[in-house]
């Protein structure tokens, strides 16, 4: 996984709350077994409308999306952020995600912020003109205007998306710990 | 073992940490891996590329579900039946090829066992309580209807369980939501959970896991507990739990993965250890009348959209969020309602009895209950039932329930997810309505276009009879005990 300090750049300020799996990237572009080129089904019912953010040519190139509450509701399916990697998304903002969708951007070395509604409206609004920047080091949103909007991460996941750590590779040099409690578990459950 | 008074989830989480890191997230011990076509290609291709093995493939189980057409598998000389789809063929050869590949143990299309793979876990005795379950399937939570702590995961999750039978996670806060009283006539479980949705929000779960508590829950059966604890995730809540009980235990003995003799012993008394103490605290408690819940059902496009079939669409205006009155208007528009209508004057083109959520031999037979003797209504343009197993479906014809439902004008299917997501041929077409006993009313989830009311399998067959969204209890004089 690539390590991620900055993200910088244009934002689509989609702002629906509740954007779920299904908006995200509809189940028949699901029967794929790798994870590249989901990018073109991706908020295929949005972008079905005219005059829609996705396809709106000032907002063409954009890494960034910003969205409302409960954004990535729904469905398990890491497809969700394979598409918006597809997509060219590196980051997006809301006011909260869903706890699934959230842990598989990370797996994907994509950035949530969370950040308060008002200043999710704030951004809203910026993007309509102007570029907007993530630091994560500094844990901060910042826009050509002064606006400095400092959001929370877990501790660990910024590290991990800092040094773009691989997370399986890390637990399996835990081998001896796990080992040690699979053979306690014999003995205590059995059943298992 | 700490003195502190615990709940349920505090119990099962903490016998399953492997290691507590210093910023509280925990290597958690995975007990039971369930494993279906759509999301698991990638993590047993990552695994291939980089060499790695399934660490326990013996806690592994691997079934097709969601691309499975519906119809008839065999043909007449009992050869399996090609799938037309490409795209769907290739994913299920695909679990075909890497289960063995793995060592994981397969159950084939074809096989009397197969299933959705929420069905089969509980059925095959291979989810049990008090375990760890993860399934790289939202509706994994489900299993928590038999006290296990069971959520859906990702695929680089699925990819992390494979290689170390472990994830890494944060604890998640606590809700209880305590639904007290007697429940009214004709109301079931879907109707209990989907009350709870609409009052606490699609999102109102989000890093909790739920714990439902209170005499209606007790009083539950297995089905009926796995049906609530399935749609925690429409709640935003990852996992939900309930706390096993005598009924589990007779429901889980038995099952031919469950465990026997002096092991079902050592297992029954520590199960039995794992209710929430007296004392114990949750971060959040819901207080829910039971005489609040009405049969009710979606009229939106999220499974917070909750009225009861008495109510009518409801005006956007009436919500107070803004945000609120902007969705609500989008899903009115999409799914072609009015303000003001009164629900059981929406008429339906399709109904679909079955997924994950409703398709247990209960959910057949409360359906075929209302189906008995009637007819399926002249505008209806498909009425589907689909088994949960095939050994649903062997029960369902032992008791007769298919002949009810063919006689009815119903389908009778092979089991699979069906119409719930629009993966396999089961689709809602474009523009069409359907009520439905799935999960999930989201714009497009039956198909593209698709309009999804979310009901109970009872109602789902009360529409069918009438050709519109009705209150099912005004059916109930002509039918059985519904």
């Amino acid at each position: 996984m690539k390590p991620i300090r900055e993200v910088e750049g244009r934002a689509v300020p989609l702002g629906l709350k509740n954007v779920d799996t299904d908006v995200i990237i509809p189940a028949h572009y699901l029967k794929t077994i790798t994870r590249k080129g989901l990018g073109k089904g991706a908020f295929e019912t949005i972008r079905a409308q005219p005059g829609n953010v996705f396809d709106d040519p000032e907002y063409a190139g954009a890494n960034i999306i910003i969205a409302g509450d409960n954004f990535g509701c729904g469905s398990s399916r890491e497809h969700a952020a394979w598409a918006l990697n597809d997509m060219g998304i590196d980051a997006v903002i809301a006011p909260s995600f869903s706890d699934i969708f959230s842990g598989n951007a990370f797996k994907n070395g994509i950035l949530t912020v969370v950040l308060p509604q008002a200043a999710v409206d704030r951004l809203l609004e910026v993007a309509k003109t102007d570029q907007i920047s993530i630091d994560l080091e500094q844990q901060t949103v910042t826009t050509p205007f002064q606006d400095r909007l400092a959001f929370e991460i877990d501790p660990f996941r910024k590290h991990c998306l800092l040094n773009g750590l691989d997370e399986v590779g890390m637990t399996m040099a835990r081998d001896a710990a796990i080992a040690g409690y699979e053979g306690k578990m014999a003995a205590e459950r059995p059943w298992l | 073992m700490s003195s502190k008074p615990r709940t349920l989830y505090e119990k099962i989480w903490e016998t399953h940490v492997v290691e507590r890191r210093d910023d509280g997230t925990c290597l958690i011990y995975i007990d039971r891996h369930l494993v279906h076509e759509v999301t698991s290609p990638q993590a047993f291709e990552a695994l291939r590329i980089a060499g790695r093995k399934l660490r326990r493939p013996d806690l592994t189980l691997a079934v097709p579900d969601h691309n499975l057409p519906t119809t008839a598998r065999l043909d007449a000389e009992g050869r399996p039946v090609p799938i037309a789809d490409a795209e769907s063929a290739n994913q299920l050869a695909a679990l075909e090829r890497n289960a063995p590949e793995f060592g994981v143990r397969y159950i084939a299309a074809t096989a009397p066992e197969q299933g959705i793979v929420h069905v089969v876990g509980p059925e095959q005795g291979f989810s049990l309580p008090g375990t760890t379950i993860v399934c790289g399937d939202s509706h994994t939570a489900c299993h928590g209807g038999l006290g296990a702590l069971a959520f859906g995961i990702g695929t680089s999750e699925i990819e992390h369980v494979m290689a170390t039978q472990t994830l890494l996670l944060a604890p998640s806060k606590t809700m209880e939501i305590r639904v007290e009283g007697e429940l009214g006539q004709g109301v079931t479980p879907k109707d209990v959970i989907l009350h709870v949705i609409g009052v606490i929000g699609a999102a109102g779960g989000t890093g909790y896991v739920i714990e439902y508590t209170g005499n209606v829950f007790r009083e539950m059966t297995i089905e009926g507990r796995l049906t609530v604890s399935n749609m925690s995730i429409e709640a935003g809540a990852r996992a939900g739990l309930i706390a096993p009980d005598e009924t589990t235990f007779a429901y889980v003995k038995g099952r031919p993965m469950a465990p026997v003799g002096e092991a079902w012993d050592k297992a029954l008394a520590w199960w039995k250890t794992l209710p929430t103490d007296a004392d114990a605290r949750y971060d959040k408690v819901v207080l829910i009348d039971a005489a609040d819940i009405a049969p009710c059902l979606t009229w939106g496009t999220s499974p917070e959209d909750v009225v009861p079939i008495t109510g009518v669409v409801p005006d956007p205006a009436s919500f107070a969020d803004p945000s609120k009155q902007v969705a609500a208007q989008k899903s009115l528009d999409y799914m072609g309602l009015t303000p003001g209508t009164r629900m059981t004057d929406v008429p339906i083109e399709h109904v679909f009895i079955g997924s994950c959520t409703n398709s247990r031999i209960e959910d057949l037979r409360a359906a075929a209950a209302v189906a008995r003797g009637r007819k399926v209504a002249s505008g209806i343009r498909q009425a589907l039932v689909v088994p949960g197993s095939g050994l649903v479906k062997r029960q369902a014809e032992e008791e007769g329930l298919d002949r009810v439902f063919i006689e009815a004008g119903f389908e009778w299917r092979e089991p699979g997810c069906s119409m719930c997501l629009a993966m396999n041929p089961d689709k809602v077409p474009a523009g069409e309505r359907c009520a439905s006993t799935s999960n999930r009313n989201f714009v497009g989830r039956q198909g593209p276009g698709s309009r999804t009311h979310l009901v109970s399998p009872a109602m789902a067959a009360a529409a069918a009879v009438t050709g519109h969204l009705v209150d099912v209890r005004e059916l109930e004089p002509m039918g059985a005990d519904a």
